[in-house]
């Protein structure tokens, strides 16, 4: 594919969403705050009003985490195929090129290696942008690599999520990441090494049914979507409005399936010291 | 029970009905050539409309009413089924059965999604989705096969994982991810074979294995054609074109290796003679089990992983 046949630094590595548009002032999507946006990015892109968690890309994640400079990525050429010729009201191979060009959005993920506070550890992070985080072979086999890294290397694993579920286009080939992921992880969990899940917002389908969920310690942001089935999905099954809160952050930890909701500018202290307790 | 009959089953139906009527007016001799006659053509007939069937047909197939469920396999199957009950921390998903039984004389855990007949029977079962009360019943049953050394067998049939409130609340996405995870690594030979509809993480949630077998008329994949529709196209009818896109037949996912056998069906498809589907698939899953019980555990466990770690398709 040509269009992929370009070096890495011919293409933006702007993962951000739509939701924080260019320009000098930022709207807060939460609370309609008109934020500078030097600072808001300062504030870890966190509205300094109402505590909103603005989307944000694996490269600000990176840079929210790793001590300088640390990271180092792996296979960041592998790229997505069309292995069914899938064609809906667009071809698949359109929507990845579309959102590869025209949205500059290089990535459905990304793994490698980096050092929070001194710590060696492996990464990999979702990028909502890239067709909703869906989870297709491409996220399926970095996530797998990234644990079989952390395995070979005895490091810490930490995979950030964000994804709206499955990749439709990669039909059971999408699925089945579900069970090759989990499948490695146990593999993880056997050689004892810690993993830390860190769910943003918003979290649903099968990521969360599969190693979102399966952390040693799982995180949450604060107010992210966390969830199986999606909200418009519940609401059409039992014909009622969900309760307020439902499906967030804190609903997930007062039911006991996240650890603890860490805010942005919390995260690496507390990733970085979970770390120490956990690993040799 | 009513005879439900598939738009495209139709001819077949009218021309078996028609024989049928000749045979009850058979003292006459003459006719008998004549039923021969017609008994070629009606095979002729299913042959052809069987080849040809399309992606949508096969999930309608699928999810034909009188189409053998897991407890119908079990009962065709297996003897001394013994049910168990209840995950011990909440409650009992009609959802999902499971319990000991005896195949070919082998002690095995068996487990499956298992829907209703009639509208009684499918509120008992919840249409066949379950909660995570039912995920979390089929891993203890598996831990108690795992405990004792038996063979594990699942069958999935179902819409999906139910997508409701209280099922978010205890944690339906847990439940599944969980199940992956321990049944990837249960020292004991574990067989998945798709028996009607594999819908998605609420199939997969009892469905990773040493073998993964698929009856010829079931589909299986991330969505179900309407909701991908819905989804993809914004609107409910383009389900035929989903079916198609989704490729989610059994040749479908021989070719895409997901899966590692076809299970043929009786002519007509399963529902057609329940007790036949259930002899063929025995004698299939006998043979599979022989041959896993042969790999000494650790090979299992590392093959195990070793072919889910193949599944997918991308370019580096
Ligand atoms: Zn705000």
């Amino acid at each position: 594919m040509p269009w992929f046949r370009r070096s890495k630094e011919n293409i933006s590595t702007e993962n951000r969403k739509k939701e924080i548009p260019e320009g000098m002032w930022v709207k807060c999507s939460s609370c309609g705050e008109i934020l500078h946006r030097q600072a808001l990015e300062q504030n870890l892109w966190v509205c300094v009003k109402c505590n909103h968690h603005f989307r944000i890309s694996s490269t600000d994640y990176f840079s929210i985490l790793f001590d300088e400079k640390s990271f180092k990525e792996l296979d960041a050429k592998m790229t997505s195929k069309d292995p069914l010729k899938f064609v809906d009201t667009k071809k698949y191979t359109e929507r990845i090129k579309d959102t590869i060009i025209k949205k500059k959005l290089q990535y459905s993920n990304r793994y490698g290696t980096g050092k929070i506070n001194k710590k060696k550890i492996v990464i990999s992070c979702i990028d909502y942008g890239f067709i909703g985080g869906s989870m297709g072979s491409v996220v399926g086999e970095k996530i797998f690599r990234a644990a079989e890294k952390a395995l070979k290397t005895k490091s810490p694993l930490i995979i950030i999520s964000a994804s709206g579920g499955a990749r439709m286009m990669e039909a059971a080939y999408s699925l089945m990441q579900l069970a090759k992921t989990s499948a490695i992880l146990a593999k993880l969990h056997e050689a004892k090494i810690p993993f830390i899940s860190l769910m943003t917002d918003p979290t649903t389908g099968g990521v969360t049914a599969s190693f979102a969920m399966l952390g040693d310690v799982n995180i949450a942001e604060p107010n992210a979507l966390i969830g199986f089935a999606g909200p418009r999905v519940i609401k059409q099954t039992i014909g009622k409005d969900l309760p307020e809160g439902f499906q967030r952050a804190e609903f997930l930890l007062e039911k006991g399936f996240v650890d603890m909701v860490v805010p942005r500018k919390e995260l690496k202290g507390t990733i970085s010291n979970l770390i120490g307790m956990m690993a040799n | 029970m009513a005879k439900v009959v598939l738009d495209f089953e139709k001819p077949i139906f009218d021309l078996e009905q028609k024989i049928e009527e000749m045979r009850n007016l058979s003292d006459n001799v003459d006719l008998e050539s004549e039923i021969k006659t017609l008994e070629k053509k009606v095979h002729q007939l299913r042959e052809n409309i069987f080849s040809n069937l399309t992606r949508w047909q096969r999930v309608q197939l699928a999810r034909h009413p009188e189409r053998p469920y897991t407890l119908d396999y079990i009962g065709y199957m297996t003897t001394d089924f013994l049910e168990l009950h209840g995950d011990r921390k909440f409650g009992d998903d009609k959802a999902i059965v499971g319990g000991f039984a005896k195949l070919d004389d082998m002690p095995v855990m068996i487990i499956g999604q298992q829907k209703g007949r009639d509208t009684k029977s499918n509120l008992y079962r919840n249409f066949g989705m379950p909660n995570p009360e039912g995920y979390r019943k089929a891993l203890r049953l598996m831990q108690l096969a795992a405990k004792f050394n038996r063979p594990i067998i699942t069958m999935l049939d179902t819409p999906g994982a139910y997508p409701g409130l209280e099922a978010e609340e205890r944690g339906q996405a847990e439940a599944i991810a969980r199940n992956l995870f321990e049944m990837s690594r249960f020292p004991v030979p574990i067989i998945v074979t798709i028996i009607g509809e594999g819908a998605s993480g609420g199939a997969l949630g009892i469905g990773v294995g040493d073998r993964m077998l698929m009856l010829e008329n079931t589909w299986y994949s991330v969505i179900a054609p309407e909701s991908c529709s819905s989804i993809l196209w914004k609107s409910w009818d383009y389900k035929e074109q989903a079916a198609e896109a989704l490729r989610l037949t059994a040749p479908d996912l021989l070719e895409q290796k997901i899966i590692d056998r076809i299970i043929p069906e009786p002519p007509g498809g399963a529902h057609r003679n329940p007790q036949q589907a259930a002899m063929i698939l025995k004698d299939a899953l006998v043979e599979e089990i022989r041959a896993l019980q042969k790999i000494k555990p650790d090979k299992l466990l590392e093959r195990r992983i070793e072919k889910f770690s193949k599944m997918g398709s991308w370019n580096e």
